[in-house]
């Protein structure tokens, strides 16, 4: 669950990102971000994945204030969350196996039970063949799947996205989404940020629609 | 306790394969440090056997004790006893009879010694002493001066003064150039380690993001600098150990040359392991420094 209340946002500079904004997420929802760039969408991703945190007001995530943590805190809090990126920040240097490995060895699991979880992190996205494949020799719709496969692989309550079908054709986004619907089904919330209406009208998703910063 | 042994061994694996993976850098950088610390540890040994020829006991610190002309065969009883309390040492009486005797002998001085009216000779004592430090020697010296019929106590101390002087200097001087080139070693491996972070940027912050502790990504370059610095002591060593195989002729050479043997002692396993360690302490302070200023960027 994450309920956010008048959450704001202010970058050194004065630029306000985010004003105001209330909301509430149940647990198990499915919920899409929308809104032109600009808006404040990436934004409040990143305060929901704790990367940044809030000038104002409070969001709470998995029960934890974020505005609230200690710094030291947050580590611990950033592990039960599912984090997607629209650039997939994978490590180009090691094996798909080794990028799902990560988070895994960030937690202190042990190696076998580690590159157990991770392959079936791998199977679940359908890349358990090539978990020997270097992130180069991906497509991008596959590096995606990769990313998500090592988001999901600590089986995290929340899962949050950014852009996750920025740089896909409709076939690879068409997969990503159902993957998302998928992990929604069995109990995860998701969120997802985009800025493609079409993902938005296809379901009955709860929309969150941003606009200079505010929710619309 | 399990996960954390298991995350120090996966930091120590992962320090070693960066340490593999570019061998002519790790190499460099090994040779580098093992440079610095070559120095300074040869110095160290070189000055260790230095000390061993000061407290060489064969003839090096003997004390001369002169009684008067006219002491009798009671007084030298006495000093006798009074050596023996003491107890600082062997000591062998020369009486006078046999000083004269002795001079005797030596050529050209027969005639001259033929010619004198009387002995002109003193009983003496040559005491060979055990201690050796120059202050406690001096405090002997006076006191021993200072018994009955003692016309004059001789301490053959000198050099061993300036030795030891020599020997303070050298080991200040020592420290001093330990000093630098420590600084040089962890100047060495905080660069290495920026250059390390500065490759792994992708890497740190990802982890960062997902949930890595600060302890977790600092880990692996606290091994990296260690190791590092450990092997490069290790290598010190071997330096050293080359280097006195270098002088062991030259040095016997030389000491035939004072008719005696003289061997280089070489250093032992704990010396070896001391500047190993010292390697890595060094190794892991410039980790540590480097490690802290190159992640604020991350934050």
């Amino acid at each position: 669950m994450i309920v956010a209340s008048q959450l704001s946002k202010r970058y050194p500079g004065g630029y306000e990102a985010l004003k105001d904004v209330s909301f509430e997420i149940p647990a198990g929802g499915l919920v899409f971000i929308t809104g032109h760039s600009g808006a404040g969408k990436t934004t409040l991703i990143k305060l929901m994945a704790s990367i940044e945190r809030p000038t104002a007001g409070s969001l709470v995530v998995n029960g934890q204030n974020l505005s609230a943590l200690r710094r030291s805190a947050l580590p611990y809090v950033r592990r039960h969350l599912g984090l997607i990126f629209q650039d997939q920040k994978l490590l180009f240097d090691r094996s798909a196996l080794d990028n799902v490995l990560l988070p895994l060895q960030i937690a202190g699991l042990p190696r076998r039970e580690a590159v157990r979880r991770a392959q079936a992190a791998l199977d679940k996205v359908g890349l358990l063949a090539r978990e020997k494949a270097m992130p180069i020799a991906l497509s991008g719709g596959e590096q995606q799947r990769l990313a998500i496969a090592r988001a999901v692989v600590n089986r995290p309550a929340v899962l949050i996205a950014d852009e996750p079908t920025g740089n896909l054709d409709e076939a690879s986004a068409a997969e990503i989404m159902t993957l998302f619907a998928d992990f929604n089904r069995v109990g995860v919330t998701v969120v997802i940020a985009t800025h493609d209406r079409h993902w938005v009208e296809a379901g009955q998703p709860q929309v969150l629609q941003l606009d200079h910063g505010r929710l619309v | 306790m399990k996960a954390w042994f298991a995350q120090h061994r996966a930091a120590m694996g992962s320090a070693l394969r960066r340490l593999w993976a570019t061998p002519l850098n790790t190499l460099l950088s090994l040779l580098v440090i093992a440079i610095a610390l070559t120095l300074p540890a040869f110095g160290y040994v070189l000055l260790d056997n230095l000390r061993d020829m000061g407290g060489d006991p064969s003839g090096t610190q003997q004390m001369s004790l002169f009684m008067e002309v006219d002491a009798s065969r009671k007084d030298v009883g006495e000093i006798e006893s009074r050596l023996r309390q003491a107890a600082s040492g062997k000591w062998r009486f020369v009486s006078k009879e046999e000083a004269l005797k002795r001079l005797k002998s030596s050529e050209d001085m027969a005639e001259i010694v033929d010619s004198l009216p009387r002995n002109p000779l003193p009983d003496a004592f040559v005491v060979e002493l055990t201690r050796t430090d120059p202050e406690a020697l001096e405090v002997l010296r006076k006191e021993i001066a200072g018994w009955p019929k003692v016309a004059h106590v001789q301490l053959d101390s000198a050099w061993i003064k300036r030795l030891d002087a020599f020997l303070k200097l050298a080991r200040l001087a020592l420290w001093m150039l330990a000093g630098i080139f420590g600084a040089g070693l962890v100047a060495v491996t905080f660069n290495t380690i920026r250059l390390q972070v500065m490759a792994q940027a992708a890497e740190i912050e990802l982890a960062r993001i997902i949930g890595a502790t600060d302890a977790f990504i600092r880990r692996p370059f606290y091994y990296f600098g260690a190791l590092q610095g450990g092997l490069g002591g290790l290598v010190a060593a071997g330096l050293v150990f080359g280097g006195m195989a270098l002088l062991a002729a030259p040095v016997a050479d030389l000491a035939a040359l004072y008719g005696t043997q003289y061997a280089l002692r070489a250093p032992g396993a704990g010396e070896v392991i001391a500047l190993a360690g010292m390697g890595a302490l060094l190794g892991w302070l410039g980790a540590q420094l480097s490690v802290s200023l190159s992640l604020r960027k991350f934050d």
